[in-house]
């Protein structure tokens, strides 16, 4: 059963330094909220999974929570670079990042696999790239029943996966709808997870085309109203579009960077 | 801008071109930026029943507007069906269900690969970090054919991409069927000078079509290789007055966010 928890509760007690730690959310219900309580809570050497690297975990990378990426895309969804990313890659600020890089294809196919308790996952991906030569984690396998070459990579299991969700019930059911991405696999390949909520209800009215995660295969339910900003919630909230190119400006600079996270992040009222 | 007609950027022109390459009815997976207000403009004049697939799991978009990301809510709400980011690689893009694949690139070559993940300096302190791989090499890889848009000067059309991302014909004829590629690679690339097509027997790309007012010379010097050109290079109408209105008024839902 998932314990209904704070948000600072959830992290403290789910999100360790050294931690291998998944935020997912694609482009929708991205987990904001969560990320600005781990840089609070001052988290160190994290390895940061995402298959979307945005806004949120420039500003992880750029408060020097990470010290290694396993990703897809990293970039400002149609706005352009993450600063924060390019500086830690391209000049080892404010700490080297080591990256650990594959497609869509692969990243979502590893949460799969973790997801399935199986040691990792066949696909048609990467041949001919040059992404094979800058890990380990690619390679071939041989169909054991036609003989065709394949793809493996193996299955992620986070330490944690966060996520965040429109609602859950008393018991910590968890209810989400309208865009998932890879939410459900990447919460049942971890070993503990935290889902944030926009509120928490008595009762979980279905909606069409819902998601749900029982309560017994989550770890803990915060309700962070707003949790996803500037990401979204639909039915709660629309996507902040104008933040995105915001942040292309307040995250060029090192200076103004620190400054916002500052007054934004960490001089913010933790929301109980 | 008094006659619609008349003035028009090369931008636009680059996107009329690839809308107009899109056929009615086919299926289309999108990336966002100027693949997606290709696919939209496509969708808003002759191919009204093209399908829109997103990788965020929306297929079958119909958006009255352009998204600002590849999740944006108009998607979803107006997609015929929304699936999970691992089912919309593993059971559509995979089996070769998608027609047509619409692609940037940062760099690319003779041969069409793609770069998008890092320019200059070696892989891990590279001059210019770029976002990566996201969807691209598995659509480069699985698509019945790939259509690549990009704007053509010496930084972007290269001798050799700094980093393959996603494959277009490799080194030349027979790469694909060797890697296992089952989709057809790309096609057509659009420029915002004219047209490259894949030479049959060189896999070499091409220049087969150029913008009205555009030469060949400005072409060649916008390549970072030895380009070949078709013999029988044809031009490209301009965009119509109806190409240009819907593909403004489009252009103009980005900047207010929803339709009033």
């Amino acid at each position: 059963m998932a314990e209904i928890v704070s948000l600072a509760e959830g992290i403290a007690e789910l999100v360790r330094d050294g931690d291998v730690v998944a935020l997912e959310g694609f482009t929708h219900l991205i987990p904001f909220a969560a990320g600005h309580e781990i840089i609070r809570q001052g988290r160190r050497d994290l390895t940061l999974v995402r298959m979307t690297p945005d806004v949120i975990y420039d500003q992880m990378i750029g408060m020097g929570c990470a010290r290694r990426l396993v990703f897809s895309w990293g970039g400002n969804p149609g706005v352009g670079s993450l600063h924060r990313f390019r500086d830690a890659v391209e000049n080892g600020w404010p700490a080297p990042l080591e990256l650990e890089e594959h497609s869509h294809a692969g990243m979502a196919n590893r949460y799969v696999a973790g997801a399935s308790g199986l040691p990792f996952a066949v696909l048609r991906g990467y041949a001919g790239t040059d992404l094979w030569r800058h890990t380990a984690n690619i390679k071939t396998i041989t169909c054991p029943f036609s003989g065709e070459v394949l793809t493996a990579v193996p299955s992620l299991r986070p330490d944690v996966t966060v996520v965040h969700a429109q609602r859950a019930d008393r018991a910590g059911n968890v209810q989400m709808w309208g865009i998932t991405g890879v939410q459900k696999e990447a919460v049942l390949a971890a070993r503990r997870s935290l889902v944030t909520v926009e509120e928490i209800v008595d009762e979980l009215e279905p909606v069409p085309g819902q998601l749900v995660l029982p309560s017994w295969v989550v770890t803990a339910v915060a309700e962070v109203p707003g949790g996803a900003h500037p990401s979204y919630a639909q039915g709660y909230s629309v996507r902040d579009n104008d933040f995105y190119v915001r942040w292309d400006v307040i995250s060029r600079n090192r200076d103004t960077f620190r400054g916002w996270m500052e007054q934004h992040v960490l001089k913010a009222q933790v929301q109980a | 801008m008094s006659d619609l007609s008349v003035d028009y950027t090369s931008d636009e022109m680059m996107t009329v071109t690839a809308a107009r390459q899109l056929r009615d009815g086919v299926a289309c997976f999108v990336g966002i930026g100027l693949p997606s207000t290709a696919a939209n403009l496509a969708r808003a004049t002759h191919a009204p029943n093209l399908v829109l697939i997103y990788e965020s799991g929306c297929i079958g978009a119909k958006p009255d507007r352009l998204p600002l990301s590849i999740g944006d809510g108009v998607l979803s709400d107006t997609a015929d069906a929304v699936v999970s980011v691992p089912e919309v690689f593993n059971y559509w893009l995979q089996p070769g269900r998608i027609d047509v694949g619409l692609l940037g690139a940062a760099q690319l070559d003779r041969y069409g690969n793609i770069n998008t993940t890092v320019i200059g300096g070696d892989y891990a302190a590279p001059q210019v970090r770029l976002p990566g791989a996201g969807g691209a090499p598995e659509i480069a890889a699985s698509c019945g054919e790939v259509i690549v848009v990009l704007r053509q000067n010496l930084r972007t059309f290269v001798h050799r991409v700094d980093f393959v991302t996603s494959v277009g014909y490799g080194g030349g004829p027979g790469d694909r069927e060797r890697l296992g590629l089952r989709g057809g690679g790309p096609r057509t690339v659009i420029t915002d000078l004219g047209v490259l097509e894949p030479n049959p027997e060189t896999c070499e790309l091409t220049l087969t079509r150029l913008y009205p007012g555009v030469t060949v010379d400005q072409v060649r010097a916008a390549t970072g290789w030895d380009l070949a050109v078709a013999e029988r290079l044809t031009t490209v109408e301009p965009p119509t007055e109806q190409e240009l209105r819907i593909l403004r008024a489009l252009e103009a839902t980005k900047k207010k966010g929803w339709p009033s």
